[in-house]
């Protein structure tokens, strides 16, 4: 049986965790291609529904990540996404998600080790949880 | 009518084929929804791959356009530009990386293939949903802000004024002249350094275009590119500087002594006090933590001897707001303090001297007039020089400081020159670094001047002697690494070449102008090598130390940059303005008013005859907060519309087809011809270097 292959994706700031992935690849840190990235302009504009709507689509986990807090190119966009993730993540348990489905991290511009890790972690961690729930949602 | 989308497939050399298959992601494409052409090339950012655009455009009649290749970070400018000369809108583009997160990280190529076709297909999907938007034309207000009057703060000031711009240069310190100030000579040439920035430092109090603000600091700055304004606070001097004419008599009466920050420790200064006589301006300041006037206690000694009533008691802090353009940050670098390095003995031996400290016993209006002596004042017979402290160390920092093997050569020759050839100068070093103009030069010369080179970081300095000849001595203990060996080297005085670092308010500092640090924590440029001086903030520009450790020369020339970029954006007085701000559609709007509490910038207003809120172009920078939260969906980023990422998901998630069969693989298959390797792009003979990274 082959394994399972999950598939994540990513909202990234394009301030910070964009630029780290380029800074990683520039550097050719390898990385699980599991992880799908888009590219947004901060991470106070990830709309909670954007993340509902890639976990409802097949996606097996979501990652957000922008600008260390204090660092966001807006001021204060991550914390805002540091709430609304939090709240996010309270609603989907609820809906039987496993929390470790959606994760947060802030990855600054020049930390490409970081962002490689982070994604290779994650991988890994959702390889082992397995598949989304979301086909059992749909069901519902 | 559907659209009409054209999709282009970098080879980038060889940099994302063959890892990633390149002419099969373009064929893929061909299949999606709306794609009218798919075709790849080698080097999609040159002319012939821009003209391959243009052409399409043009006869295939495309309303649409994505680039599948490096980071948008890197061309997405080009592309748009491209798009532009044939007549489509740059916002009708798209770009997607299939380098950097793709052929360059991924091991498999099968897996890095698959992962670039979802991309792709995201990136189809997405520019559907693009829209036609025009930038908006702000003026550039020509006057510059430069922080910190270091030789970098200088040089771009200088380069500023004498273009015809005005300056405001803020300095934190009471004069100008940042570490340079305090060297004595300076390397490879030995020229004098108060000799070369001297005439510089007077050029900036004296040119009519540089509002010289010493004793000041940056609090705040709001606005954008071409539009900032600055908040500078200036401290208290507590001396008139209009009356004050810099006699220096109050620097003698003043009854109050405390260390000196500019002597590095070693000497002492008045309450009242200028860094040296040569300091611009020459007008002095009250600390005002220790002035005993300032304090409550009697004294008033100074505002009687001065000749001139310059004294101000009740000086108070100043605010001013400033309107400028762009900023060149030039607030330098420190040095590491090596105390924490017990090993090393500073603050416990009184003969182990850092750098600065040694700047200072050369320098000729120095706490020993310029004599190298030991604390008891008598002339040392031997030297160690400790070459990387707290540089290229794992548990301090990573990097190099690129100047200390120059200045430890320089001082090797001082040592040399001012107490004798017959002091015994030793060298404990790495590897040593001469890299710059001349520095190699320098490097024979000390050679030949009888000066020795020990390879190895120094365990400890040690005052415990085990041989007679180590009495009364420190003695240096090291591995030599040539003789593989430890050795113990007595010596009189000992010399830590101490790592730069930045400074410690950088990230309060990298804050206030929005920009970023670095892993060493530096201020990070826009790119490493193309972008040097400019961040990723527009219109903030990097001068020098602050940037990353440099030497004068390099300080110079990369402040000379800054000065050339932000003169760019002041002399055109115009800047083009990203058109992806938010936009709040009045029919959907309930008028809840959430998004006004959540913008940063106060760009939402309530209009209380319609009812609804509406965002204020000028001051949205497209940051998404308010749509990301907007319960009705009314408010929308420009670019970043629910549409686009919702169909942008929805392509990223949907299966592609298994990749056809491969050479390799199954020989006897009909796509044998269409391998991978044999596959050659349209004119891919043309010789065109890669701009790869
Ligand atoms: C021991 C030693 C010896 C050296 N010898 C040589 C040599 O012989 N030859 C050579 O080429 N190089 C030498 N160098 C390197 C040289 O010191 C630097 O290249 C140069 O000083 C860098 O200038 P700078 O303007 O970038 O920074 P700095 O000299 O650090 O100047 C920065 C200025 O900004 C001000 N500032 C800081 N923060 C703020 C703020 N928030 N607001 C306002 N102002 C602020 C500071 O007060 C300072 O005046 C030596 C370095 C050391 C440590
Ligand atoms: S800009 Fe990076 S999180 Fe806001």
């Amino acid at each position: 049986m082959s394994e399972f292959e999950p598939t994540i994706v990513a909202f990234v700031c394009n301030w910070c965790t964009y630029t780290a992935a380029d800074l990683a690849g520039t550097a050719r840190m390898v990385q699980s291609p599991n992880v799908r990235l888009i590219r947004m302009m901060c991470t106070g504009m990830v709309d909670p529904k954007y993340v509902i709507k890639a976990l409802l689509s097949g996606a097996d986990a979501v990652l957000v990540s922008g600008c260390h807090p204090g660092d966001c190119h807006y001021i204060n966009g991550n914390y805002k996404a540091r709430r609304r993730i939090k709240l996010l993540t309270e609603i989907l348990t609820g809906f039987g998600f496993d929390e470790r489905r959606l994760k947060l991290t802030w990855v600054g511009a020049s930390e490409g080790n970081e962002f490689a890790e982070t994604v290779n972690k994650m991988v890994e961690d959702i390889k082992e949880l397995g598949p989304g729930e979301a086909t059992a949602i749909e069901v519902m | 009518m559907s659209n009409r989308i054209g999709v282009y497939v970098c080879h980038c050399g060889t940099n994302i084929h063959p890892k990633v298959n390149s002419p099969e992601v373009a064929g893929f494409s061909e299949d999606l929804q709306n794609v009218v052409v798919g075709r790849d090339y080698k080097f999609m950012c040159s002319d012939p791959g821009q003209d391959m655009i243009i052409r399409d455009i043009q006869e295939l009649g495309l309303d649409r356009v994505v680039v599948a290749s490096c980071s948008p970070r890197l061309h997405e400018k080009t592309f748009q530009n491209a798009c532009l000369r044939a007549g489509l809108n740059p916002f009708l583009f798209q770009m997607t990386c299939i380098r950097e997160h793709c052929s360059w990280v991924t091991e498999d190529s099968e897996e890095a293939t698959c992962k670039a076709k979802h991309l792709v297909a995201a990136a189809v999907n997405r520019v559907n949903y693009h829209d036609e938007l025009y930038s908006r034309m702000e003026k550039v207000h020509p006057d510059v802000l430069v922080v910190g009057a270091g030789i970098a703060g200088i040089q771009a000031a200088l380069d500023i004024a004498k273009a015809g711009h005005k300056v405001h240069l803020v300095e934190k310190a009471p004069s100008i002249g940042g570490h340079m100030a305090q060297f004595d000579k300076t390397f490879p040439t030995l020229d004098c350094a108060a000799c070369i920035s001297t005439p510089k430092m007077v050029a900036v109090a004296q040119e009519p275009n540089i509002n010289l603000m010493t004793w000041a600091e940056v609090e705040q700055v709001s606005g954008f590119v071409g539009n900032y304004q600055a908040v500078i606070k200036q401290k208290p001097r507590y001396v008139d500087m209009v009356k004050c004419t810099g006699c220096g008599l109050c620097l003698e009466k003043c009854p109050t002594k405390v260390p000196s920050e500019f002597e590095e420790g070693m000497g002492l200064r008045r309450a009242i006090y200028r860094n040296s006589p040569q300091s611009v301006p020459n007008k002095p300041v009250i600390d005002a933590t220790v002035c005993r006037t300032l304090n409550g206690k009697k004294c008033g000694v100074c505002e009687k001897f001065c000749p001139s009533g310059a004294i101000d008691y009740e000086q108070q802090e100043q605010t001013l707001t400033v309107d400028i353009g762009t900023i060149v940050l030039a607030t330098g670098f420190d040095t590491m303090d090596p105390t924490p390095m017990k090993q090393y003995g500073f603050g416990r031996f009184d003969n182990v001297l850092t750098g600065l400290q040694f700047e200072r016993l050369n320098n000729a209006v120095g706490p020993t007039g310029g004599k190298i002596v030991k604390k008891d004042g008598t002339p040392p017979d031997s030297v160690a020089v400790i070459h990387c402290v707290g540089s290229r160390d794992k548990n301090h920092h990573e990097y190099c400081s690129r100047v200390c093997c120059m200045y430890a050569l320089k001082y090797d020759h001082l040592i040399k020159d001012k107490v004798g050839h017959h002091v015994k100068v030793y060298n404990f070093y790495i590897d040593l670094r001469c890299f710059g103009k001349g520095y190699e030069e320098f490097l024979t010369r000390v050679q030949e001047e009888g000066v020795t080179f020990i390879r190895g970081r120094p365990a400890e300095i040690t005052d415990k002697a085990r041989t007679p000849e180590e009495e009364g001595k420190l003695v240096v203990v090291s591995e030599d690494t040539l003789l593989g060996q430890t050795v113990r080297v007595p010596v009189d005085m000992a010399i830590l070449c101490t790592a730069m670092e930045p400074r410690p308010d950088a990230p309060e500092v990298a804050r206030r102008f929005g920009i970023s640090q670095g892993l060493d924590k530096f201020f990070l440029e826009e790119h490493p090598k193309l972008g040097p001086v400019s961040t990723a903030t527009d219109g903030v520009f990097l001068a020098g130390t602050c940037q990353g450790p440099k030497d004068i020369p390099d300080a110079v020339s990369h402040a000379s940059g800054a000065a050339a970029q932000a003169l760019a954006l002041a002399a055109r007085g115009e800047v083009a303005i990203s058109p992806t701000t938010s936009w709040i559609n009045p029919d959907i709007c309930i008028g809840c008013k959430a998004c006004i509490g959540l913008c940063a910038y106060s760009a939402i207003e309530f209009d209380d005859r319609l009812r609804v809120s509406v965002v204020n172009e000028a001051m949205c920078k497209g940051c998404g907060s308010c749509a990301a939260h907007c319960p009705s969906g009314a408010a929308q980023v420009k670019h970043f519309t629910e549409k686009a990422i919702f169909t942008e998901l929805a392509g990223m998630l949907a299966p592609v087809p298994e990749a056809p069969i491969t050479v390799e693989d199954h020989a006897e298959s009909p796509m044998a011809e269409a391998g991978p390797q044999e596959s050659v792009p349209p004119a891919a003979e043309t010789e065109e270097t890669a701009t790869a990274s």
